[in-house]
């Protein structure tokens, strides 16, 4: 009996695992930090996330498909570095319009690649990743970039203003959310991308055009980088050439903690908003707490390992099981 | 079947497994005499799989004891039951297909010279006087990915040999072999059974048991119904004990009122998987596809449905000439196919019944962007009550419904596209007993309704059970084609052989 007690809470603790892990990290952040749990604290928490989280929006439409988009870190390096660089040539509106038309013209080619191409989209997205650094350093000739009159510019707006009140990066994270949230339960556009990653051969089965829609997630996360970069790019007023660098696994890792599975078919927008929040809180906590910012490296890593054992677990009824 | 009066091999009593909300098995007892096929029969649900997982040490029972050679024993693990003498070979093979034969055959306890290096000698050699004792005509060195399915069924055998095997379990193991391939699996445990092994055989083919087995036990519901033997008894009884109630299959005489016609084929041909294909279907008629695996059937399914280019004929759709290059125009021209392989190309499992049911057509219930769920629940209403589908709700992900109510998706997601010709591909395979006489009433019904169908089946009751007419092929040819009542048993397995008949005419 006791046996099965024990075993009921492993079931309750592996399915609701990663918010009570969560749970306990805050209350432990405010309970040894003052300041974890300030109204400000919190709110550029989730300013600082917005940059992840907007990437992360686009990748889960990628994951939900069954595909791995590892390029994104780099994209957002090229990204930043142009709009940047070209907002003093021909002026902030049409430097975004530029380096938006690049941007997706890259998701383009990974979506090409990976969805009419069939070719493993992890080793072409690995394989852009370091395509698209070398890309920015012929564009900027390796030289940093920034931005002359940092007061003066409404570009200022995307990553240092306020839109009714509110942070301008949070509300473009929220609207975007929003939006990828409804397109992805609620059109038929959504269901097919379900559909695709859920079980590739009875979508095709099913009249759906497979390499369509694995073609526009690519673009879609592409967009995605696109918005990103602008906010980065807004708020920093100037882009070093690496500056996406390891972005990719850290907006990965938001998404794995929100609980898409990286096999395809399943997940949700809203669960990487939650993943992201999650991851950002947990760094922020962290620091505040007076560990070095490489700690948060080895943190960040344990806690999304325990998130994809706990998701597993889940699905085998146990913690541990001798067959897979 | 000769001495009765010899120690089980294997004995279970009173085996009780409970998964939270199910007792999958309720006090379960039956014993394998050594030297015997014992045949286990249920529908599928009835807690075969969980018995034979609970045998195999990958479940532990809440109640009840195991004897092997009326000792008392547990299984922890699979590689403890096999320690222990009880051997499973699983319905899906489970080899490692980049390894050789031997390294398969042997995994897990290589034999190991010094320094833990394997001896490739003693490993190969062992290998090849078990695949020797089997018949078997490949090599120990062989890659298992070469080989053909029933050969690599062969190997799960071998290993089962490598131990001193009390009993072995077979699990559904001619679900894909030829009729020629399954003469040398009936040899094979035979053979073993010669040796003493006992062996629990479990399948959904009524034949296979009455050719192989001495005496067979059946489950219902979890429940032990009883133990027969085999040649004191027949199919009748035994499909009572099973769901409980007798099925019998009737041959197809019903007179159809045919309409024009649906579907025309002319030369239709495609590399070698076919060649010079030419039918009809008309509305009102069931036209039955039968042959071995690999004579074309499929392929020619496939074609119509777009997924082929054939390399040669032309497609008539009421009297017009159509191209169908993908199955978005298969669809848009009215063809809807229920494939063969409901799992991989017929469902989406993770997604909810509805879900599945409305996804070819999703593009057509939008209102403005957004998807209609009235329209899509009106849908999935519709034909949850026209096929009798058992599902908690729509919401429930098909994945966890039965294997009947899988394939009733799969059929109610094509009619309700409403298709100028619909095929099924085996309508029935991996179904249990009950649902497929349903599938198969069906399928009367849609034809009498004014629908144009062509079933492909491996089955013959089930052909002659469900067409109006029957096509019989042979290596990518068109044999003979049967009107209906012309057909007999002999005369289709012969066509099915490539022996042209006389025509009779």
């Amino acid at each position: 009996m006791a046996e099965t007690r024990l075993k009921q809470l492993g079931g309750i603790v592996a399915r609701q695992g990663i918010l009570i892990a969560f749970a306990l990290f805050l209350v432990g952040f405010a309970v040894f930090s003052e300041s974890f749990s300030s109204t400000e604290n919190l709110t550029s928490v989730v300013r600082q996330s917005a940059i992840i989280g907007v990437m992360a929006i686009g990748v889960t439409v990628v994951v939900i498909s069954g595909n791995l988009d590892l390029s994104v870190g780099s994209m957002l390096s090229f990204a930043t570095v142009m709009v940047v660089d070209l907002h003093d040539k021909i002026g902030p509106g049409p430097a975004m319009l530029v380096m938006l038309v690049a941007v997706l013209c890259l998701g383009c080619l990974n979506g090409f690649l990976v969805g009419m191409l069939r070719l493993n989209s992890l080793i072409v997205t690995l394989g852009m990743l370091s395509a698209i650094q070398g890309l920015t350093l012929i564009y900027s000739g390796g030289q940093n970039v920034d931005i002359a009159d940092q007061e003066g510019t409404w570009f200022a707006l995307f990553g240092r203003g306020e839109i009714l009140g509110i942070a301008a990066p949070i509300v473009m994270f929220a609207v975007l959310a929003v939006v990828m949230q409804v397109v992805m339960s609620s059109t038929a556009y959504g269901r097919r991308v379900y559909a695709v990653g859920g079980n590739p051969t009875a979508s095709v089965f099913s009249g759906i055009r497979r390499s369509r829609v694995v073609f526009s997630t690519y673009v879609i996360s592409a967009f995605c980088v696109g918005l990103a970069a602008i906010i980065l790019g807004s708020r920093v007023m100037g882009s070093q050439n690496n500056v996406g660098q390891g972005y990719e696994l850290l907006v990965l890792a938001g998404v794995i903690l929100g609980g898409t599975s990286l096999l395809g078919g399943s997940g949700t927008i809203l669960k990487t908003v939650i993943g992201v929040l999650i991851l950002g809180f947990i760094q922020n906590g962290l620091l505040l707490l007076g560990f070095a910012y490489y700690v948060q490296w080895l943190v960040t890593w344990v806690v999304i390992i325990l998130a994809v054992w706990l998701d597993v677990a889940a699905k085998r009824g146990r913690l541990f099981s001798p067959i897979a | 079947m000769t001495e009765q009066t010899q120690t089980p091999a294997l004995r279970l009593d009173g085996i009780v497994k409970t998964f939270p909300g199910v007792r999958a098995l309720d006090g379960v007892s039956f014993e394998v005499r050594a030297g015997e096929v014992h045949a286990l029969l249920g529908e599928n649900g009835a807690g075969k799989s969980t018995l034979m997982k609970v045998l195999a040490g990958m479940h532990q029972p809440n109640e009840g004891r195991i004897f092997i050679e009326e000792r008392e024993v547990t299984m922890e693990s699979p590689l403890h039951a096999k320690a222990q003498g009880v051997v499973l070979i699983h319905q899906e093979l489970s080899l490692a297909e980049e390894l050789t034969v031997a390294e398969n055959v042997y995994l897990g306890e290589l034999p190991r010279k010094r320094w833990g290096f394997v001896d490739w000698t003693t490993l190969n050699a062992k290998t090849n006087e078990i695949l020797k004792r089997l018949n078997c005509n490949f090599d120990a060195t062989t890659r298992v990915s070469d080989l053909s399915i029933a050969k690599k069924q062969m190997v799960e055998i071998a290993r089962a040999l490598t131990v001193d095997a009390k009993a072995v379990v077979f699990d559904e193991p001619t679900a894909s072999l030829t009729d020629a391939e399954k003469v040398v699996l009936f040899d094979v445990i035979r053979d073993l059974r010669a040796r003493g092994v006992g062996i629990v055989y479990i399948s959904h083919r009524m034949d296979e048991i009455f050719t192989l087995s001495d005496r067979l036990s059946v489950l219902r519901d979890g429940n032990y119904r009883g133990t027969l033997v085999t040649a004191e008894t027949d199919e009748d009884e035994v499909t009572r004990l099973m769901i409980g109630r007798s099925l019998s299959y009737e041959r197809n005489h019903e007179h159809v009122e045919l309409g024009e016609v649906a579907l025309e084929v002319r030369g239709l041909s495609c590399g070698s998987l076919y060649h010079d294909v030419s039918f009809e279907v008309r509305r009102g008629e069931v036209v039955g596809f039968y042959g071995l695996v690999g004579a074309g059937r499929t392929e020619i399914a496939e074609t119509l449905f777009g997924l082929r280019t054939p390399s040669a004929g032309t497609i008539l759709l009421e009297g017009e000439e159509v191209r169908i290059d993908s199955p978005v125009d298969a669809i848009a021209q009215g063809i809807s196919l229920v494939p063969e392989s409901r799992k991989e190309q017929g469902l989406v499992l993770g997604m909810s019944c509805r879900d599945n049911i409305t996804l070819p057509q999703i593009g057509d219930l939008t209102t403005g962007p957004f998807v209609s769920n009235g329209a899509e629940v009106a849908i999935y209403d519709m034909y949850r009550d026209r096929l009798d589908i058992r599902s908690p709700s729509w919401r429930q992900a098909v994945g966890n419904l039965s294997g009947g109510n899988q394939q009733k998706i799969v059929i109610g997601k094509w009619l309700a596209m409403k298709p100028r010709v619909l095929i099924v591909d085996e309508p029935t395979r991996g179904i249990d007993v009950g649902a497929k006489g349903e599938i198969h009433n069906l399928i009367r019904e849609l034809a009498k309704s004014g629908y144009a169908v062509i079933v492909i089946s491996s089955e013959m009751p089930e052909v002659l059970h469900v067409a109006d007419r029957v096509i019989g092929m042979y290596q990518g040819e068109i044999i003979r084609t049967f009107d209906a009542g012309e057909v007999t048993e002999d005369s289709l397995v012969q066509a099915i052989s490539g022996i042209r008949a006389d025509k009779a005419a």
